[in-house]
This record gives structure tokens, C-alpha cells and sequence, in this order.
């Protein structure tokens, strides 16, 4: 089994404090990390490897400082992490971020899976997993809570996977052939802390650049250039609402509670 | 990029009965295919869909293109994104939104990278650029403390998921008329690389936690997973959904489906009721456009009470009970 993991390097929003008076975002010195939701990704692909053996590649688009991201899972147990970077990559936009991504993939390949986190927890979009499964023409599975089962490729015969994922209504539980691209929710596992060994090794790792003409790829077709989308504006939301505080015994809450949802319709 | 024309919803149905969504979706796109003067389509990918199409219609669609067969039943990502890109191919579409729900949102990103345009996730809001009439989209990001707007400017259509419950539905309306058309592709349309095992509902209480016009939610102020209950019955009365923070989850007093914020889901009801939630960033994410927040804390300068109308400085194991007699006296008055 060879496995890619796609990651993207976040601002660690446990660090993001929001601006008392002005009720804006304080981003100052915020620490870069792996996107927590990718964790879950890396672990799953621990767990096959350990299970099937092979390789896995940790794949990230960003700055140079994204290696930080890439070095987290290195230190949790990935083999290999390649990171495309050149300032012509910056203001991409979810098509723009999922196309670099897919001639890196094409390059990098074959792989018998591709795992990406649900979202990330800066843009939010969920977007990039599908994307990048759709410009790859694979199977594209999301939200998927549980592998609950899979058969890797054997004797020129096509391996299969089977999944669980999380719909509004409920699981739906569906088979799929490999290679294919998962987005994993929370609910999947719980990702294991990187030993002291790992984070060592990670430090000492390699990690690969790759830019612009390593992919083959023009100016115009990548970055902001290459990106349908653009940003008009951008506006802080006043956070704050107009909070009316009780500090009562009990009996006296519930009965404001009471008199709230009255006042409003909402009994 | 003249001969892109028109605005589409993409209404999504769950075993023929249309999902509330639609009727939102339908209840925006209105206004704007006004504003630009265009008719307003609405897709409908399905089996067994004669009459949901119709109450796209009495809804405000004009026309409504149906795509029926067995392979569409439930939500498949090779055969609906198949069948959405041809249509948008064959009748090109200016606007196309759908929802931001798991189907929304695994949908039209493929679409939109097949079609190799723009595509803006989970906007709150929507409007015409007034000198070019392009479609200028809103939406939250690092947990709602920006809000963008996006545009599409030179690549059709353009393409936007919107939150559940960020519009109000679309009145109903059996005197208006549009048309039907039923799309017939090949049947290689239709072929899938999946297999679909089987299907296994949520339970009653986790349920659909979007979608519930009351979440009472579960914060680690509890104490203890046996005072989950008080949640529980809080949101029966009111006829809510249960939700959870992220702590709740982590120790296993509620299931992963009910988990608000950041790393889950975003709830706009019109009624949140935070127990014992302190109201990290990145639970405030998921709920804050909530229309009433209520929160009940023990602590008076938990974040929480940022964003609510209404803080109780209080012990939730104290107030809880004492709410649930008060309304059960209260519901028994009216004989419910």
C-alpha cells in the first residue's frame, strides 16, 4: 500500500485571541501548525500501514514555514513529505490549491489511496479533498468515519475499500474501488502523540521541495493567476451582543429563562 | 460569457421528500434572479421525484430540470456530480448554489473542478454586484471571526454552497407555475464505481442537529455524563436537537454527530441554549449566528456569555432541573 496524505499548514487557533474592545481577531505571533483535522488523516494511514505495510507520503502546499506542518507527521511515523513551494503558488484559491496538488500527485505516484482531513480549520471550505478526487478522476469518498474494510491490489486484481461516512440523516455504508480519496471526520480515530524517537527523526528528515518548474506547470495556470476566484472584501463581524447578565439564586433564572423565551415567541 | 445565463439551485431531497434547505435555497435565489431579471432553475437529481418538482414550483422555481433514475436514490458522488456537470455543460447556468450540507459540499467541488471554475463554500450570504451583475458571495472563516467576500468574475458558472438555515424557506405558493423538464442522458450517465451496502439512521437524539430549530447543547459544566440527561429533556420539551461541545465528545457523554464548533458542526437555530459550555473560539465557530443564544455558566466571564442575549451566572446542575419542571407545569397548562 502507498498512501498520500494531503496537509495544510493553519494558524493554531487555540492561540487565536480575540481583541477585547474591537472585537477583532488578534493574529500577531500566531504559531503555524499541521491542521488539526489532518491529524486524523495521518493517524489512519498509521494504522494501515501498520496493518498492510508500505509507504506513506505527506504532501503540503504553502510557504517554506509549512514544513512544520510536514514535520509533525514525520514525527507521528510518515516515510516522506514533499512540499511545493514558490511564491507563484501564493493567493491560491481552492481550484487553484487543488490542481497544484494533483500534478504533484501525478508526479509523485502511484498511490493506492489518498487521505485528506474533513477541512481545514482557517478557510473551512472542505473544498480541496474533492477537488483534488475529482481532477485525479477517482473515487471520491467524504466524512468517512470508519474504514471498515480493505483489500489492497493483488495479483494485477484492483484492491477495495469499504467505508462508513457521516450524512446528516445517518451512515451510509458503501465499497469503492482503489486507488481513491477520502476526507476522514474526527470521529475516526484518535491520533497518537509522536514519540520522542519520531520527533527526532523527524527533525533530521528531508523534506522536499518542489516549485513551480519541478511540476511542469506555468505561472499563469497556479497561484492567484490560475485561481477562479477573488477575494472583493474582507470585514471583522462585531462578535459581541448587547448580553443581558443575571446573577440570581436558581428559582429566580429559570424564571427569566422563562420570560426570555416568551418574550420571543420561542414557548 | 454572455451566452451563461440564469440562476440554478440545486435542491436536495432525501428519498423523495424535499429537504427544508431547498425551499431556502430557492427563498434566496428568488430574490436575486429578480434583481438580475433572469428565471430561476432548480435541479433535481433523484428517483421516484414527479411531485417534489413540483413543489419546486409552487416554491419559486420556474423551471425545474429532473434528472430520475434508480442510480440517483441516494446521494452517489460519481453518478450526481456526473449528471450535474452535463446539465450545467448542456444548458449553461450563470449561478448555480446548492446547499452546504455533506451532499453540497462533496458535490460541487467536484463539479466545479471538472468545469474549472470558481466555487465559495458555505456562504451566509448572497448578492448581485450591481455594475456587473456578478454574484458577490459571503462567508465566515477562521471560525467566524472574518467574513470575505468572493466573487467569480471571468469562469462560469458561478459556483456557491450556503449554510443551512441562513435564509428563511421560500413561501408556498400552488397557484404559481413553471415547467418540468425531465433530462433523459445515456445510461452511461448513470454508472457508478460505488457499491452501497446499507444505510444505518442516526438515533432520534442525535438526529439532525443542523437542521433543529432549538439546540440545547452539553458543555463539560455538567460534571458528570449522568447530568446529560437534563440536556436531554430540556431539548425534548423543546422540541430540539442535543448538542455537544468538543470535552463532552472527548469523554464520551454524547457521540461524535452532536459535537458543536470548530472540528464539528455549525448550527444556526433560532434557539441555543449553552449549559455549561465555557465558549472556547472554537465552539463559538459552530453556533454564534445562532438567532437567541441563552448560556448558562457558573463562571461570569466565560467567553460564552460574549455571544449570548441572555447569561445565567449559575450552576447548570442547579438551574437545569428546576427549567424542566417549570416548562413541563407550563406545556401541562396547555394540555400538550
Amino acid at each position: 500500500m502507498r498512501i498520500l496524505i494531503a496537509i495544510k499548514y493553519v494558524p493554531d487557533t487555540d492561540h487565536i485571541r480575540i481583541d477585547e474592545t474591537t472585537g477583532t481577531m488578534v493574529r500577531e505571533g500566531i504559531p503555524g501548525i499541521i491542521n488539526p483535522l489532518d491529524l486524523y488523516a495521518v493517524e489512519e494511514a498509521l494504522c494501515l500501514k501498520e496493518k498492510w505495510g508500505g509507504e506513506l507520503v505527506a504532501l503540503s502546499m504553502g510557504p517554506p514555514q509549512a514544513e512544520a506542518a510536514l514535520r509533525e507527521a514525520l514525527a507521528m511515523g510518515v516515510d516522506q513529505a514533499f512540499l511545493l513551494t514558490d511564491r507563484a503558488f501564493a493567493g491560491a484559491d481552492t481550484w487553484a490549491t487543488a490542481y497544484t496538488l494533483s500534478r504533484a500527485i501525478e508526479k509523485l505516484s502511484p498511490f493506492d489511496l489518498i487521505l485528506c482531513g474533513e477541512r481545514a480549520t482557517d478557510g473551512e471550505t472542505g473544498q480541496v479533498g474533492p477537488e483534488l478526487g475529482a481532477m485525479l478522476g477517482l473515487p471520491v469518498i467524504t466524512y468517512v468515519s470508519q474504514i471498515v474494510d480493505l483489500f489492497p491490489p493483488s495479483n494485477g486484481k484492483p484492491g477495495l475499500i469499504c467505508c462508513r461516512r457521516l450524512t446528516e440523516e445517518g451512515y451510509q455504508v458503501l465499497k469503492a474501488p482503489l486507488p481513491a480519496l477520502l476526507t476522514v471526520v474526527k470521529e475516526i480515530n484518535e491520533p497518537r502523540l509522536p514519540t520522542f524517537a519520531g520527533k527526532l527523526r523527524s527533525r533530521r528528515a528531508t523534506i522536499t521541495h518542489l516549485a513551480l518548474g519541478d511540476l511542469g506547470l506555468n505561472p499563469e495556470e497556479v497561484g492567484l493567476a490560475g485561481s477562479p476566484t477573488r477575494v472583493v472584501k474582507v470585514f471583522y463581524p462585531s462578535l459581541n451582543r448587547d448580553t443581558m447578565l443575571i446573577n440570581a439564586p436558581p428559582e429566580k433564572a429559570v424564571e427569566e429563562i422563562i420570560s426570555f423565551l416568551q418574550i420571543r415567541g420561542l414557548l | 460569457m454572455t451566452n451563461w445565463q440564469g440562476i440554478w439551485i440545486v435542491a436536495e431531497q432525501w428519498w423523495g421528500e424535499l429537504k427544508q434547505v431547498s425551499f431556502e435555497l430557492l427563498g434566496r435565489a428568488r430574490r436575486l434572479a429578480d434583481k438580475l431579471g433572469t428565471p430561476l432553475g432548480g435541479v433535481l437529481l433523484g428517483h421516484h421525484v414527479e411531485k417534489a418538482a413540483k413543489e419546486l414550483i409552487y416554491h419559486g422555481a420556474d423551471q425545474v430540470y429532473v434528472v430520475d433514475h434508480p442510480s440517483l436514490a441516494q446521494f452517489d458522488s460519481d453518478v450526481y456530480a456526473g449528471c450535474l456537470e452535463r446539465l450545467i455543460r448542456e444548458k449553461r447556468p450563470a449561478i448555480v448554489i446548492a446547499a452546504a450540507t455533506t451532499t453540497g459540499r462533496t458535490l460541487m467541488p467536484m463539479v466545479a473542478a471538472r468545469l474549472r471554475t470558481g466555487l465559495t463554500a458555505d456562504c451566509t450570504e448572497l448578492d448581485i454586484e450591481e455594475e456587473t451583475g456578478l454574484l458577490l458571495q459571503t462567508r465566515p472563516a477562521i471560525g467566524g471571526n472574518v467574513m470575505a467576500t468572493i466573487k467569480t468574475p471571468n469562469h462560469r458558472p458561478q459556483m456557491a454552497t450556503v449554510r443551512p438555515r441562513s435564509h428563511p424557506p421560500a413561501p408556498r405558493d400552488p397557484s404559481r407555475v413553471g415547467e418540468v423538464i425531465r433530462v433523459d442522458f445515456p445510461e452511461e450517465t448513470f454508472k457508478s464505481r460505488f457499491q452501497f451496502l446499507g444505510f444505518e439512521k442516526l438515533d432520534e437524539e442525535t438526529v439532525k442537529i443542523e437542521d433543529a430549530d432549538v439546540v440545547v447543547c452539553a458543555g463539560r459544566g455538567l460534571g458528570k455524563p449522568d447530568n446529560v440527561r437534563w440536556v436531554k429533556e430540556l431539548a425534548k420539551l423543546l422540541g430540539g436537537a442535543v448538542g455537544a461541545s468538543r470535552p463532552v465528545v472527548e469523554q464520551g457523554w454524547l457521540p461524535y454527530p452532536c459535537q458543536v464548533g470548530l472540528s464539528g458542526k455549525t448550527v444556526s437555530p433560532k434557539l441555543y441554549i449553552a449549559c455549561g459550555v465555557s465558549g472556547a473560539i472554537q465552539h463559538l465557530a459552530g453556533m454564534r449566528d445562532s438567532r437567541f443564544i441563552i448560556a448558562i455558566n457558573k463562571d461570569p466571564r466565560a467567553q460564552i456569555f460574549k455571544v449570548a442575549d441572555l447569561g445565567i451566572v449559575g450552576d447548570v446542575n442547579e438551574i437545569l432541573p428546576r427549567l424542566v419542571r417549570r416548562l413541563r407545569e407550563i406545556k401541562g397548562n396547555f394540555g400538550e
